[in-house]
């Protein structure tokens, strides 16, 4: 908020800067993972089939290996950035939380039966569901990475996943529920694009009558 | 080390050809934004400078992996009888194209920094104390099988040589024109081992015959097989794969 008044009512902000910041780096970085993943994948793949290489990212095993390690970094330091603001900020209490068995259940019947009201700023019980979920997703997807990258200095965490090939496996499924995330959530955007501009700007879009309680969640 | 499939029967005969392609297309567009910049219809500026940036990032992974590799921390060991079997051949060519060194006029060439240069041959190897091991190779493809080598402790051996174990390097050359290298303090691991047996028995050809070294803290390619000279170096040596983009530490 600011202190200046300019006479015209400032929309509030529902998606704080260090969100929209880190949320858009992660998509970047989720990005070169996944599809340099794939081309890892690729080269001794665990189930059968391969990923089309267009799809893919670095050309050859050791162009893949190279973005995937260097990503990598991306991905774990804007990671620890956004989970230690979530919890220092309250952003993870407040939006994500509280969240009951029943009200998940009440959400997900409600929207496949259409009758989920959107509003900007508050999520579902389905959403934050999904948020939570997403969020181990991506613990679970270091976690699995480490034990591949080092069976031998970190094996207790090998151990943990099963050994070196179950951990391999481990960390595809993990990826795939990443992915799955991004498909189901980049679907929703495209079903309400109000979500769009307010992850970019911050604000919520001036229609939006939820949008004008300035006590509102700042998600 | 084929970038292909981990099956190397079934492409034995053109992966010497496709990895010499892949080679040659890795310079120019592997390390480009490729699929990226066709995603985002951006053009992020030159491919050399991408390319600079993931072998800095590179270099700096060797650092951070030196940094948590525990020269006391050993690689898992198995019974005999999870031993992978057949144990897959894996080289940069194939299976029927692997030199076969006559192993009686064979002698180690020893270089660099290190205090006795005389040339070793088989039989003064096998005079060296021996041990075995049962541990799992890990490719950088992703699979991994599980071997039984027997030789010398490649420590020991480097005390024999006199080598400076203040030096950052050991290299390999091989006879079949691969090369490696690999860091002092990974050299000096007890289980790295300079091996002159598969399972009870001789190495065979496949698997690198007469010497291969057998390093369990680290990737497949970082085991060179038919090593025809060792040496102790500051300067880094690089490898084969390591020189068009894998990583060089590669510990595991």
């Amino acid at each position: 908020m600011t202190l200046m008044n300019t006479g015209k009512p400032k929309r509030p902000i529902i998606h704080p800067l260090m969100v929209r910041i880190t949320h858009w780096i992660n998509a970047l970085a989720i990005l070169c993972m996944v599809t340099s993943g794939w081309a890892i994948y690729n080269a001794s793949p665990i189930f059968d089939f391969r990923f089309a290489k267009y799809l893919t990212l670095g050309g050859w095993l050791g162009g893949a290996l190279a973005w995937h390690f260097a990503a990598l970094w991306v991905l774990v330091i804007n990671g620890l950035i956004y989970v230690l603001y979530g919890m220092l900020s309250g952003h993870f209490r407040h939006d994500f939380l509280p969240l009951s068995i029943r009200a998940i259940w009440r959400d997900f019947v409600a929207a496949l039966t259409f009758k989920l009201k959107h509003r900007l700023g508050v999520y579902n019980a389905v959403q934050k569901l999904l948020y939570i979920v997403v969020i181990l997703f991506g613990v679970g997807v270091v976690i699995s990475g480490l034990a591949i990258w080092k069976p031998v200095q970190f094996q207790f965490v090998t151990g943990l996943l099963g050994g070196y090939d179950f951990a391999r496996i481990v960390h595809f499924a993990m990826m795939a529920g990443i992915v799955g995330f991004v498909a189901v959530h980049l679907v929703l955007v495209a079903l309400v694009p109000s979500t769009l501009p307010p992850m970019i700007t911050g604000r919520a879009p001036a229609h939006d009558p939820h949008s004008q309680d300035p006590e509102g969640a700042p998600i | 080390m084929s970038i292909l499939t981990r099956k190397p029967s079934k492409l034995a005969d053109l992966r010497p050809a496709l990895a010499r392609l892949e080679r040659r297309l890795f310079m120019r567009q592997a390390l480009s934004f490729g699929a990226l910049s066709m995603l985002t219809g951006c053009n992020w500026g030159e491919d050399d400078d991408i390319e600079k940036v993931l072998w800095v990032v590179s270099r700096f992974n060797d650092k951070v992996q030196a940094a948590l590799f525990d020269p006391n921390k050993l690689a898992p060991v198995y019974p005999e009888s999870a031993i992978t079997k057949p144990f897959p051949f894996n080289a940069f060519y194939g299976e029927d194209e692997t030199p076969v060194i006559d192993g009686s006029d064979y002698k180690l060439q020893v270089s660099g920094l290190v205090e006795d240069k005389t040339p070793w041959t088989l039989a003064r190897l096998r005079a060296l104390p021996q041990t075995s091991q049962v541990t799992r190779h890990i490719c950088v493809e992703g699979w991994s099988a599980i071997g039984k080598w027997g030789g010398a402790p490649f420590r020991t051996f480097l005390q024999q040589v006199g080598a400076d174990m203040r030096a950052k390097y050991v290299g390999f050359k091989c006879a079949d024109k691969y090369y490696s290298s690999i860091d002092m303090a990974t050299a000096l691991h007890p289980q790295t081992l300079l091996a002159l047996d598969y399972g009870d028995a001789e190495l065979p050809p496949k698997y690198g015959y007469p010497l291969k070294l057998r390093v369990p803290t680290k990737l497949g390619f970082k085991n060179p097989k038919l090593i025809a000279e060792i040496y102790v170096t500051n300067d880094f040596p690089g490898g084969y794969w390591e020189d068009q983009g894998y990583n060089w530490f590669s510990g595991s």
